[in-house]
């Protein structure tokens, strides 16, 4: 055998997409999932650790998912109940999936939609989780080098999703905090002529509806006005629905395909949407991804391509008896939405008090927090800085704006819905204890002889009649960076240290 | 402007302006019809699925003369998915699409096409079936809470895309055992995905840029064009095998392919074989596959060897040895000189478990970037977690894995036999084979002329006379026509006598 030197042998031995960064972990933004992997808040082993607060993830009706497969255990195949339906489920590999399954996910997503619109079971093609959906629409829709729009701030996955084996390349539409970050149709037109001359053809316009990470619904008028542009430009328009079930409150959620009924001569060969059950059923373990198009031959083309990421038959069987259960399933969302509210309460309500802002939305399992006043400088070194701050001197794990493609530094996604009221409480406390410390010390940099340190204990701000608002920070903020101000750091930089 | 410019100079003095015009215009027209050819041709409609919702196609010529290609006409799919559009043309799928017309049920449609090109085992779902309904609420439900009760996050929630460390370690375990016991897999370096068609694709993402090509050994199993063709850009270069070798791949044959290849600048980045091998059946000896990995040493390449049918080996006196055994014992013979590295496997639970439905796939490979990169791709398709608590606790029951191995193998060498002596009746021969859930027939006899259009004429009176599907060696890339893949497994006994009085009586009537 011919000896070759290992840097010889490994220089061309690995694929250019395997090699590269297409994954994003190398990304700084995993530092957080890293801190949270080393030391996870146990609430008996490890008090100290760091609270996940970066991954949406519903747990809240594990309980109720519990005792419906404890209850029906015939829905599992491998169980004495079950196991006659076994030699036809373990040997089900066809692509089309079982009629029964479609027809329960078809029959869930009208559910999840108010019942106001009818889905066909023989528009659903399966994938593995979402990411596979999102995957396999970008390989139908786009070729290497083509475009899809995407408004900011959004999903950080769909940078690796939707790009990294297609070769497909997201072109931002920038949305704003000043009108509580809308789509409007200057910023597509923006986006689209930004496409254009970087030589970028757009192909189609993602938009995630409710919002990850704003948590935000679209309006009737907006998603009109959406399905409208694209069909003008004849783009695609997909619509992940991924959180159709998390809106509480008076927040309403419009499905795509309500709205496509109400627009004239409406293209539907360009509507696709992208479903799944992690989020709305809390179920991301069972890797149950949809894509339902409107496009008959997108769906023969993506279910030739579900064979990547088929849903096992084990789990489509569980699924279609348990989604088939009316009254389950029912229960289930309004209970869910029930406990959702309450904890989006518990975290609001808590951030609240410290005066800390969010952006008031009705959906999804996170929020969307504001803390552009802690910001030293309206950057996103600046951003980074404070979110540092937060993993590895708070302990919780949140994700900053700049990750999310956010054009405004200071925001940062909070989600609330895979922990439970006590570990919430633990993280609101660790909230209030950071804010009272940064107080601290905005009061003493301000006042070098200043009264005694007991003044500044004994208060929490919200209870000082002296209340300390964020936005009051601001001032001492501009006399730390004035040339005259002997402190040359601001608190946040210390409190790294 | 630059050639109107002397055209309008040409024909200037006759008409000139109007001429000098129409000339660049007829350039244009025939520029954009040109190009437009250049692009994919849209797809043919469809017979067999549903009407697809078109917008009424307006004169192509009017077509031309607009900008860009967002214009009139069909809405645009991308031109990688656009020949996933077309009806199959492989004999292999339509084949498949056929039986599910007129499938044969031995109760309610004895005239139905039998299938025999779906390589499926049902021959052991009685054991499996008991295991499941003894075990298994408790495997699915092994995990407690705090309170002692069944933990339902232990299956709902996310957990490391490419399997929890304890699917791993079984799979590790089992695949040792089932593939002779003289190889340990390490779990480390292993990757569970949904399924053995995911598993080749992320293989082939990982090992291969866009255009580059594998070398395979035909025939080979058809549905390797879909994985790996499909998405990745990735060329598959037969290598035709003989049967005077048994179907046996040679390194001169590979050598040659190489060669060839280069000189039509195509960059071969590794190999691709089964073994056992589908559709032959045959299983390389040790011998031959520390041939290939010279080979591949010398070539520096990638070597993939699927064997996802290791413990369907059914033979007298075969062994079969894993690619992982032949590799570790060359690096360590060599003192590191051979780079096992480059070694990959395939493997899944979709023949040896009858589990396709399921979806178990697995990534083995001894590169660390190649595992790193292929965990990251599982988030396309990982196997669910309630799937992989069940394949915890099942194959972590040695002894019914062992019980189960043992009764799969007399099973399938039962049934192997009772269908090769029943063409051997007919006068119809087989090749050697000792693994995987088919045969390969050498049914040239019935052929009406010695070719590929007499193999297909042959397969489709197979399917709409006799009524059977078998998958023809040219959707295998089989180079001598005649041969055909046989899958037995999924066949009562008292199926296997109705097929061959059907291949009997077509045999009759083309002699006739």
């Amino acid at each position: 055998m011919v000896a070759l030197t290992a840097a010889k042998q490994d220089q061309n031995l690995l694929s250019r997409m395997a090699a590269g960064d297409g994954h994003g972990e190398n990304s700084a933004y995993f530092d957080g999932w890293k801190a949270y992997e080393e030391n996870p808040f146990h609430p008996i082993d490890r008090p100290d650790g760091v609270i996940q607060m970066g991954l949406a993830e519903n747990q809240l009706c594990g309980d109720l998912m519990r005792k419906w497969i404890l209850e029906h255990p015939e829905a599992s195949i491998c169980t004495a109940e079950g196991v006659n339906h076994f030699s036809d489920i373990a040997i089900f590999q066809d692509y089309h999936g079982l009629p029964e399954f479609r027809q329960a996910v078809a029959k869930f997503m009208e559910k999840t939609r108010n019942n106001k619109v009818k889905f066909d079971p023989d528009r659903i093609v399966m994938s593995g989780g979402a990411t596979g959906a999102h995957e396999t629409v970008a390989f139908c829709l786009a070729n290497p080098g083509d475009g899809f729009l995407v408004p900011t701030p959004y999903y950080p996955g769909f940078d690796r999703d939707l790009r990294w084996r297609t070769g497909v390349n997201l072109v931002p539409v920038t949305c704003h905090s000043s009108n509580g970050f809308k789509i409007t149709v200057e910023a597509l037109e923006a986006a689209y002529e930004n496409a254009r001359v970087s030589n970028i053809p757009v192909k189609g316009l993602l938009i995630t509806n409710p919002s990850n990470p704003l948590g935000t619904t679209l309006d009737r008028d907006c998603l009109k006005s959406l399905v409208k542009f694209t069909n003008d430009k004849r783009i695609h328009l997909i619509a992940d629905e991924i959180y159709a079930a998390t809106t509480f409150g008076e927040s309403e959620f419009i499905s795509v395909a309500e709205v496509i009924e109400e627009v004239p001569d409406c293209n539907r060969d360009l509507i696709h949407i992208v479903y799944s059950l992690s989020k709305d059923m809390g179920l991301p373990g069972l890797r149950v991804g949809i894509v339902y198009s409107y496009n008959d031959r997108v769906v023969q083309i993506a279910r030739k391509m579900s064979s990547f990421g088929l849903v096992s038959s084990q789990t489509q069987h569980l699924i279609a008896k348990m989604l088939s259960d009316d009254d389950f399933v029912d229960e289930f969302i309004r209970k869910s939405k029930l406990r959702l509210a309450a904890r989006h309460a518990e975290l609001t309500t808590g951030l609240d008090g410290l005066g800390i802002g969010w952006l008031k939305a009705g959906a999804g399992l996170f929020i969307w927090m504001d803390l552009r006043n802690l910001l030293k400088t309206a950057t996103f070194d600046s951003e980074m800085e404070l979110w540092r701050v937060i993993v590895h001197k708070v302990k919780l794990n949140v994700s900053p704006g700049g990750s999310c493609h956010c054009n405004e530094p200071g925001w940062f996604r909070v989600c609330f819905a895979n922990m439970d009221h006590k570990t919430m409480e633990t993280a609101l406390e660790r909230i209030r204890v950071f804010t009272s410390q940064l107080e601290e010390e905005s009061l003493k940099l301000t006042k070098p002889m200043a009264a005694p340190p007991m003044v500044a204990k004994k208060k929490m701000c919200w209870q000082s009649s002296l209340r300390l608002s964020f936005k009051d920070t601001r001032r001492f903020d501009e006399g730390f960076f004035s040339p005259r101000s002997p402190v040359p750091q601001s608190p946040l930089v210390r409190a790294q240290i | 402007m630059r050639l109107i410019v002397p055209l309008q100079g040409v024909v200037q003095g006759r008409g000139g302006l109007f001429v000098g015009s129409l000339i660049p215009c007829c350039l244009f027209y025939f520029l954009q019809l040109y190009l437009k050819r250049r692009r994919s041709p849209p797809p043919p409609p469809d017979s067999s699925d549903s009407t697809t919702a078109e917008l009424p196609r307006t004169s192509s010529r009017s077509s031309l003369f607009t900008r860009g290609n967002s214009s009139i006409g069909r809405v645009r799919v991308s031109s990688r998915a656009a020949p996933l559009a077309k009806p199959p043309d492989s004999a292999y799928y339509i084949g498949l699409e056929r039986v599910k017309t007129d499938p044969y049920d031995r109760v309610s449609n004895r005239d139905g096409i039998i299938q025999l090109g779906l390589a499926e085992s049902t021959l052991c779902f009685d054991l499996l079936q008991r295991w499941m309904s003894d075990n298994l609420m408790d495997s699915l439900m092994m995990q407690s809470d705090a309170d002692g009760g069944f933990d339902v996050s232990s299956i709902a929630m996310y957990q490391p895309f490419e399997g929890l460390l304890e699917v791993r370690v079984a799979f590790a375990d089992f695949m040792s055992r089932i593939m002779g016991g003289n190889v340990s897999f390490d779990p480390s370096n292993m990757v569970i995905t949904a399924g053995g068609t995911p598993a080749v694709e992320v293989l082939a993402f990982c090992l291969a840029d866009h255009g580059n090509a594998f070398l395979i050994p035909s025939p080979y199993y058809p549905g390797f064009d879909r994985d790996i063709k499909f998405r990745t850009g990735i060329e598959l270069i037969p290598v035709h095998c003989r049967s005077a070798d048994n179907f046996t791949v040679t390194v001169s044959a590979l050598e040659q392919a190489l060669n060839q290849a280069r000189k039509r600048g195509s960059k071969v980045s590794g190999i691709l074989f089964s073994n056992p091998s589908n559709p032959v059946g045959n299983i390389l000896s040790r011998e031959t596959l520390h041939a290939i990995l010279s080979f591949a040493q010398e070539k520096n390449i990638h070597v993939i060897s699927d064997e996802i049918f290791a413990g369907s080996v059914y033979g007298e006196g075969k062994e079969f040895v894993s690619m992982a055994e032949v590799a570790a014992s060359a690096a360590a013979a060599s003192s590191g000189e051979f780079d096992k590295s480059r070694v990959h496997i395939i493997y899944g639970l979709s023949k040896d478990l009858s589990l396709p439905g399921f979806r178990t796939g697995v990534i083995y490979s001894f590169h660390e970037d190649v595992i790193s990169a292929a965990k990251k791709l599982m988030r396309f398709s990982s196997m669910p977690v309630p799937v992989q608590r069940i394949l915890i606790s099942l194959l972590s029951d040695t002894r019914f894995i062992d019980e189960y191995m043992a009764a799969h193998r007399q099973r399938i060498r039962d049934k192997h036999f009772l269908f090769v002596e029943g063409l051997k009746q007919l006068g119809i021969p087989c090749a050697e084979s000792g693994g995987g859930l088919y045969c390969w027939v050498d049914m040239s006899s019935l052929l009406t002329s010695y070719s590929e259009k007499g193999e297909l004429e042959l397969f489709e009176k197979l399917l709409s006379v006799a009524k059977i599907n078998a998958t023809p060696g040219t959707a295998c890339y089989c180079i001598e026509p005649g041969w055909f893949r046989c899958c037995f497994t999924a066949l009562a006994d008292e199926d296997i006598p109705v097929i061959m009085e059907r291949i009997k009586l077509l045999a009759e009537s083309s002699t006739s």
